[in-house]
């Protein structure tokens, strides 16, 4: 096999107002033709800004030095702007994006746009391109696609969308494919199909691909070789079966336990203590060293060395031996709810029908987000709600929280109807946390604020009591007390969210509806958020309705799971039994298209 | 709770060291914009030669001296050093006439703005926060207005009304709040979707707790910097309408009344004309660089959210 890709030495650095932003460092990678390779990482590790040097996509402010860029053994910054982007952008390097919403041109046809690159660089006549855009279209499971290239973007799904933009990628026959997180804006069971196409695509067309993902899990199904980076660095690096089967860098091993994990059972999660060092002024030493739990005093001071068995496998680090990988979790703390514990909120036969209207003018449309849903939370148990974007879990999370009336059926909370309990009643029995945590805390207010927010609203005590409870509340949450008085937006996501709980704790309620609340963070984060659950479940016995589309966090936190999908309940019943046993098949397929370690048990066995 | 206690001990680290709180960097964006510091500090000085007018005009504004009839400013032939820039038909001096011309002018522009503030920022937030047909007849009245010849309205107005600074400051005020709406409606429906305001509303807040709380506080930067505009807008329409004959009326000091009685003599004493021209431009001009400055300060892009 031939070398595709040799890069070595890639530094990047962006030039922001603060000073500059050493966003990638030192990055060396090489991929053979036909092969994959997985770049693994946080949010601000730099794996994004890797591919985007490479195909010259990086914002105008970033300053990139690489002391060898080669592509089949050409020299890539010796090419003029001009011939890069005739010769090497499309018809040799294809790239697919994260976002398939935003990534077409809403005013043309697809054809339109599937075939431009190719007739322009004269590499096809017309209905030879149309041709091909009708077979590729149809290699990537698109039905209909003679009928499709006259159709604009908006009347495709995102699972199309991306599939379009793959077959557009195609067209021009790439030797490498770049996907930057290709599968994250989409639902699962689609990101399963997404991820098996282009693993198909790469085998059939032997084409090298580099998949950049935060998620380990896709990572290691698909890859040959995987880098994971961290801070800008690549610390470990190697083939897939090496470097997921024997971690040797202490962040890869932390990273690894801090992901939930459908097989075995359920467990507390390895969560990584701290935040991502800033790239402003990275460390001296070991970039890893602030958050390592194995850290020795030279940590801080030199550069770790490159340790590792030749081309398969090679890490950064200190230590001489890599630390020993603990294979067992602790058990979880909170328990679940008693036998026959009573219903805290029930919904029953719950319909809700938006209706929309464009303009004072304009005719009626009716949407049916939820329709005959009865679900019951009882108390003390932790009770997930599944489904994909668009399946009406939202809406029905909102109605069981009394802040919207639906269409048709009942909501009572402690058996009374949601609508004879009062605004601050209500909050102080159940109180909701939010998917995004950007868009959850008031920007405009410090934290001490925003946390005693609903004590004010509920008149409850004076200030020296309510700046106590809030105290109380950031202790409960793990937050220091000195980011009292700092706003939102100096805080970090994971930081943020545990911000949001505490605000829903502040008034002790006995429930907790989160809607997605890790979706929006990174893996280690995710770790922090989910432990923190399960203090607080054992800590102070709460109900907590868990909305999210992750069977793996399903596995990890629920006692029972309800099943949404179209509006309706499909499936509900005991965690442990309907992830092992789907009864439905919608819920078959959201379990058959979690992404898994192959270390996993296929489907989790019953206990007992 | 054995691991996650040990998250927060274990982290000196957590991105506070670099973060700015948002007053901070609202001071170092103040002081790095040079159209901004210009603006601000032409204001402050026209508003600062508003309150001290009486010390700094040399002479009674009203006061007419008809042996010294349209004397020319200093630096020309035949300039009185008694009278620095001149005086107009009826011999008053010119200085002092555009010094309290200043009082006019700033009164009627922070008021017709304020007029046009809160009638604007209250049909903003309620169409943005209720939607509905409280949304649609908001902007039934918005297109309404926006197809009123503004300036023959106002003045129709003050012919029926009568002229006095009062009634000018309210006509003009409520022909000037459509720009008010516009925005406070747009971002009160961006901030209304977010999840804090759901978050309130699950703690039992009601929408006026919510729109005064959580809402109001970010849409302060908008609203200061439409302020600024509408400030400019207010006082030339003052001009305009005084001009016209039924905004200020005589005796009054006021620019645009200044210009309408020295046109006659336009051609022969330009100053008449020029010199509040020049006024009524360096307060407008500062007026818009400090709301171009303060829309650049406030704006999200760049700042650490």
């Amino acid at each position: 096999m031939s070398t595709l890709l040799d890069i070595r030495n890639l530094h990047v650095s962006l030039n922001i107002p603060d000073g500059q932003l050493r966003a990638v460092r030192d990055v060396c990678l090489s991929l053979d033709s036909g092969q994959s390779l997985g770049i693994v990482g946080e949010s601000g590790s730099g794996k994004s800004l890797t591919a985007l040097a490479l195909m010259r996509l990086l914002p105008r402010a970033a300053d990139c030095r690489a002391t060898r860029m080669q592509f089949q053994g050409q020299d890539l910054p010796a090419l003029s702007d001009a011939a890069f982007a005739r010769d090497i952008a499309g018809p040799r390097i294809g790239m697919i994006f994260q976002e398939p919403m935003t990534s077409l041109n809403p005013v043309y046809t697809i054809g339109r746009q599937m075939t431009e690159a190719a007739i322009a660089r004269g590499m096809l006549s017309g209905p030879d391109a149309r041709k091909k855009a009708i077979d590729l279209l149809d290699r990537t499971g698109i039905p209909d696609p003679e009928a499709r290239l006259a159709q604009f973007p908006h009347q495709l799904s995102g699972g199309q969308r991306q599939r379009v933009m793959i077959a557009m990628t195609l067209m021009l026959d790439p030797d490498l494919l770049i996907a930057d997180e290709p599968t994250t804006a989409l639902d699962v069971t689609v990101q399963a199909q997404i991820l098996d196409l282009l693993d198909d695509l790469r085998r059939e067309r032997r084409m090298g691909m580099i998949l950049i993902s935060h998620d380990l899990a896709v990572v290691a199904e698909r890859s040959d070789k995987v880098a994971v980076m961290y801070g800008g660095e690549v610390i470990e690096q190697g083939t897939s079966a090496e470097v997921l089967r024997a971690p040797a860098h202490p962040y890869t091993q932390s990273l690894l336990r801090a992901i939930p994990h459908l097989g075995g059972p359920p467990g507390r999660l390895g969560a990584i203590p701290g935040t991502v060092p800033s790239l402003l002024h990275p460390p001296r030493g070991c970039i890893f060293a602030p958050r390592c739990a194995h850290r020795l005093p030279e940590c801080t001071t030199a550069r770790p060395p490159l340790r590792g068995t030749g081309d398969t496998h090679r890490y950064l680090c200190t230590l001489d031996h890599p630390p020993q990988v603990r294979l067992t979790s602790d058990p979880l703390i909170g328990s679940g709810a008693v036998d026959g514990a009573e219903d805290v909120i029930a919904a029953s036969h719950v319909t809700q029908v938006f209706q929309t209207r464009k303009g004072l003018f304009g005719p009626k449309r009716e949407i049916r987000a939820l329709d005959d849903v009865s679900l019951s939370l009882r108390r003390g148990e932790t009770l997930a709600l599944i489904g994909e974007s668009g399946s009406g879990k939202s809406t029905l999370a909102r109605i069981m929280l009394g802040l919207s009336v639906p269409t048709q059926g009942q909501v009572t909370m402690l058996g009374r109807p949601v609508s004879e309990i009062s605004g601050t009643e209500r909050a102080s029995f159940v109180q909701p946390v939010f998917q995004d945590p950007y868009s959850s805390l008031n920007p405009r207010r410090r934290l001490a604020e925003i946390i005693a927010r609903p004590l004010v609203l509920r008149g409850d005590g004076d200030a020296a009591a309510r700046k106590r409870a809030v105290e109380e509340a950031m202790d409960l949450v793990r937050l220091p007390a000195r980011l009292l008085h700092a706003y939102p937006s100096q805080l970090s996501g994971g930081q943020r969210q545990r911000v949001a709980i505490a605000r829903a704790l502040v008034t002790r309620p006995k429930a907790l509806v989160c809607d997605e609340p890790t979706s929006a963070l990174d893996v280690s984060v995710q770790a922090q958020i989910l432990n923190l659950l399960d203090d607080l479940r054992a800590e102070m016995g709460l109900t907590c309705l868990l909305i999210t589309h992750d069977m793996a966090v399903v596995h990890q936190v629920a006692d029972r799971v309800a099943v949404m999908y179209q509006g309706r309940i499909v499936e509900e019943g005991p965690a442990r039994n309907v992830l092992a046993n789907p009864a439905h098949d919608y819920t078959t397929r959201l379990l058959a298209a979690a992404p898994r370690f192959a270390n996993d048990a296929p489907v989790p066995e019953v206990a007992q | 709770m054995t691991s996650t206690d040990q998250t927060f001990t274990a982290d000196p680290e957590d991105g506070t060291t670099f973060a700015l709180t948002p007053g901070q960097i609202f001071r170092r964006r103040i002081f790095g914009h040079t159209g901004f510091l210009i603006g601000a500090g032409l204001i402050l000085a026209i508003v600062l030669i508003a309150i001290f007018a009486p010390l700094l005009a040399p002479h009674d504004p009203y006061a007419q001296s008809l042996s010294a009839r349209m004397l020319p400013p200093v630096w020309s032939d035949g300039g009185n050093p008694d009278y620095l820039l001149g005086t107009d038909q009826n011999g008053r001096d010119y200085l002092s006439r555009l010094i309290y011309g200043t009082r006019v002018s700033i009164t009627i522009g922070l008021g017709a703005a304020t007029v046009g503030l809160l009638i604007g920022v209250t049909l903003g937030v309620m169409a943005g926060y209720f939607g509905g047909w409280i949304d649609h007849a908001i902007s039934f009245l918005l297109t309404a207005q926006l197809a009123l010849p503004g300036l023959l309205l106002a003045m129709a107005l003050v012919f029926i009304i009568g002229p006095s600074i009062w009634v000018v400051i309210g006509i003009v005020g409520v022909l000037h709040w459509t720009y008010y709406l516009v925005v406070t409606r747009a971002a009160t429906q961006r901030i209304r979707s977010q999840d804090f305001v759901a978050a309130a509303s699950a703690s039992g807040a009601s929408p006026r707790q919510i729109i005064w709380h959580e809402i109001m506080p970010n849409l302060l930067s908008s609203i200061i910097v439409i302020f600024t505009f509408e400030l400019g807008i207010a006082i030339l329409a003052e001009s305009s309408l005084s001009f016209l004959g039924v905004g200020i009326q005589p005796p009054t000091p006021s620019w645009g009344l200044m210009i309408a009685e020295g046109k006659q003599a336009m051609f022969y004493r330009p100053w008449l004309v020029v010199l509040p021209g020049i006024c009524l431009f360096l307060l407008v001009i500062g007026a818009n660089l400090m709301g171009d400055g303060l829309r650049d300060i406030t704006s999200p892009e760049g700042r650490n959210e």
